[in-house]
């Protein structure tokens, strides 16, 4: 049981300018589910190897438990970690694997042996313990990572994409077993993945990192329907929120042909900026479409059966723009179809340039 | 990355598989050939041996006894072996604990400038050996070395002491990264590191640079016959003054030639049981 706490903590490693983790500040509730989402690139591996004790940090703190583990090597953080690869020990046994951080401190063989079969038995791999690594197949390689750090009955779990090494349907079943086991044991938890569906669908809360810098830490609804920035607005949702460039027009955002209606709050903040560019954020399943011989054309229609998305081309301030609309599945529309477009929901303005939210903060 | 098991299918073998066989067996059995033919004349008579090449005669130990046989004011064959034994293991053992440390701080921890310190390490092999035995022929003899098996442990550990280091270097670096965060994450000190999870992983190549260390040694013969040519010589020097110098000697010849290889087969036959299950453990996936 344990909390953790970023304090603008930084890593720059040697030889580079420019921060990879970049004084990061992170508040982890006792026994919550974080997820740490980013791109290639963004540090949110790094940020998770500093909590670890893998990596060094530069500047600032991090604390387990308010305790300051800035300086404790990995060692002293009982903390346990999974692996992308796994990274277990190829020469044990999976009751070996499993058993080692017990032996390390030195746990009688007894106990060992006790807490191993439970960790077997809550992870179906009873039947394995005598089997080598190489001889499992990759879930099974995935359950005994997962096992290895149960068994230790850590302060903090640290998962490091523990499920991209998993073909698409196991890794769906494995991310839900996965929340399921996490809220039973109830240990604190920092989830890396670069799948934002993953991130979405497991963190209590997701902290979306880019270049180094946190973007925005929130519960999954908020960051879809209030993303603080550009990036966020972009990263979080799947398919991708509609972001449409807009020159403005006296103090008006132009939506194809139409002056866009804008909230008070939206309004006031683009009269009192001096940005010339904004981009219009719409999510897919807020807009209409109404075929009409419009100006909009049909390119590509994608059908799932429960939903389809048509990507329209329209021309928007002289230039032409692709848009995704989801509309219900099994549809009609077909490539070519002239339509219009209507919005029906919430609308995100940002400055292009700084990428920051225009209106007021959304309440929680 | 994904799926299950990935192990080579056995019972499946393609045409070009048994062809690949077949190429394989007749390479092996033509660089055996040669050996087998050595042997196979150790156990002739001097006649035999000379005569018509043939699979036929009548197999005598004449020529082992006569190269084992003490000979006044020459090397004793118990005495080369013995030599031999000494130096061999002994400077293996001290370059293997001497390249071991270094390697793991080449690769695993790897120090600042180790591309430098690499390339010295080869760098001392640049220079042919011939060029350097005056000197070090002076420095043995200044330090009363010459004909000890103190001054070949030293200088065949020296010899063997790059090799060593770039093999095991390269044998370290493949071991996963994550394996020994992991180890360190559970909590296991640099010494269980070391003991529980490195060195399983590169025992085979620990195996595989030891032998190659041993074979160097045993089989070195020019500092052997410049700096130890009488006291504490080694085999090869044995070799090279067991036959008689008049006549016909070929027997003679391929019997010290067969029980200077003996040792070698034996530490190649030890070592290689060692490496394959190594390579059967599998790696990292």
């Amino acid at each position: 049981m344990a909390e953790v706490k970023y304090e603008a903590a930084s890593r720059i490693y040697p030889g580079t300018e420019i921060a990879a983790v970049n004084e990061l500040n992170l508040d982890i509730a006792d026994g919550e589910l974080l997820v740490l989402v980013g791109p290639s690139g963004s540090g949110k591996s790094t940020a998770l190897r500093m909590l670890a004790g893998l990596e060094f940090v530069d500047k600032g703190s991090i604390y387990i438990n308010e305790k300051d583990v800035t300086l404790s090597p990995p060692q002293d953080r009982d903390i346990a970690m999974v692996f992308q690869n796994y990274a277990l020990y190829p020469q044990m046994s999976v009751a070996s694997n499993m058993a080692f951080a017990l032996k390390q401190q030195g746990i009688p063989k007894a106990e060992r042996m006790e807490r191993v079969k439970e960790a077997a038995r809550i992870l179906d791999l009873e039947p394995y313990l005598d089997r080598k690594p190489k001889n499992l197949s990759g879930g099974q390689r995935q359950r005994v990572a997962m096992g290895r750090a149960i068994v230790r009955e850590p302060q903090v779990f640290l998962m490091d994409e523990p499920l991209s090494n998993l073909d698409a349907k196991l890794r769906v079943q494995t991310r839900t077993e996965l929340v399921d086991l996490q809220a039973r044991l109830g240990v604190t938890t920092v989830y890396v993945t670069h799948d934002q569906v993953e991130a979405m669908t497991m963190g209590h809360r997701v902290a979306v990192l880019d270049h180094g810098v946190l973007q925005q830490v929130d519960t999954p609804r908020r960051l879809y329907s209030a993303p603080a920035n550009l990036f966020v607005a972009g990263f979080i949702g799947s398919p991708a929120m509609n972001l449409i460039e807009s020159d403005r027009e006296g103090d008006q955002l132009m939506f194809g042909s139409q002056p866009l209606e804008l909230a008070a709050d939206v309004a006031a903040d683009i009269r009192a900026s001096n940005a010339k560019k904004f981009v219009i954020g719409v999510r897919p399943e807020h807009l209409t479409t109404a075929i009409d011989g419009s100006a909009g054309e049909v390119t590509v229609v994608e059908e799932l059966g429960s939903e389809a998305f048509l990507h329209v081309t329209m021309p928007q301030q002289g230039t032409d723009t692709t848009i995704v609309v989801r509309v219900p599945g099994e549809t009609s529309t077909v490539r070519g179809d002239r339509l219009s477009i209507g919005i029906n929901g919430p609308v995100h303005v940002f400055d292009a340039e700084s990428g920051e939210r225009m209106g007021a903060p959304i309440p929680e | 990355m994904s799926g299950g098991n990935t192990g080579p299918v056995v019972g499946q073998r393609t045409v070009g598989g048994h062809l690949l066989s077949v190429l394989a067996w007749a390479v092996g059995l033509l660089f055996f050939f040669p050996v087998f033919w050595m042997a196979l004349s150790g156990f002739k008579t001097e006649a035999d041996a000379n005569a018509d090449p043939s699979l036929i005669f009548e197999p005598t130990l004449e020529q082992f006894r006569t190269v084992t046989a003490d000979k006044p004011g020459l090397l004793d064959a118990a005495e080369a072996f013995a030599n031999s034994f000494w130096i061999v293991a002994i400077s293996t053992i001290l370059c293997m604990a001497l390249a071991i440390p270094a390697a793991y701080a080449l690769s695993i921890k790897p120090i600042g400038k180790w591309k430098d310190v690499l390339f010295f390490f080869i760098s001392t092999k640049f220079l042919p050996i011939v060029a350097a035995i005056l000197p070090l022929w002076l420095i043995a003899d200044y330090l009363d070395l010459r004909n000890t098996r103190l001054l070949l442990i030293i200088l065949y550990t020296a010899m063997n002491l790059p090799l060593a280091v770039w093999m095991l270097r390269s044998f370290f670096a493949e071991v996963p990264k994550e394996l020994i965060e992991a180890a360190q994450i559970d909590g296991a000190s640099l010494r269980s590191q070391i003991t529980s999870v490195i060195m399983p992983i590169v025992a085979p190549g620990i195996a595989a640079t030891a032998l190659l260390c041993v074979i160097f040694a045993w089989n070195e013969f020019y500092l052997a016959i410049q700096l130890n040519t009488s006291d504490a010589s080694t085999v090869p020097i044995w070799v090279n003054s067991a036959v008689e110098f008049q006549g016909q000697f070929l027997a003679q010849l391929s019997a010290a030639a067969t029980l200077a290889t003996l040792p070698v087969v034996i530490a190649g036959w030890l070592a290689q049981k060692r490496m394959i299950r190594g390579l059967a453990m599998g790696a990292i996936k």
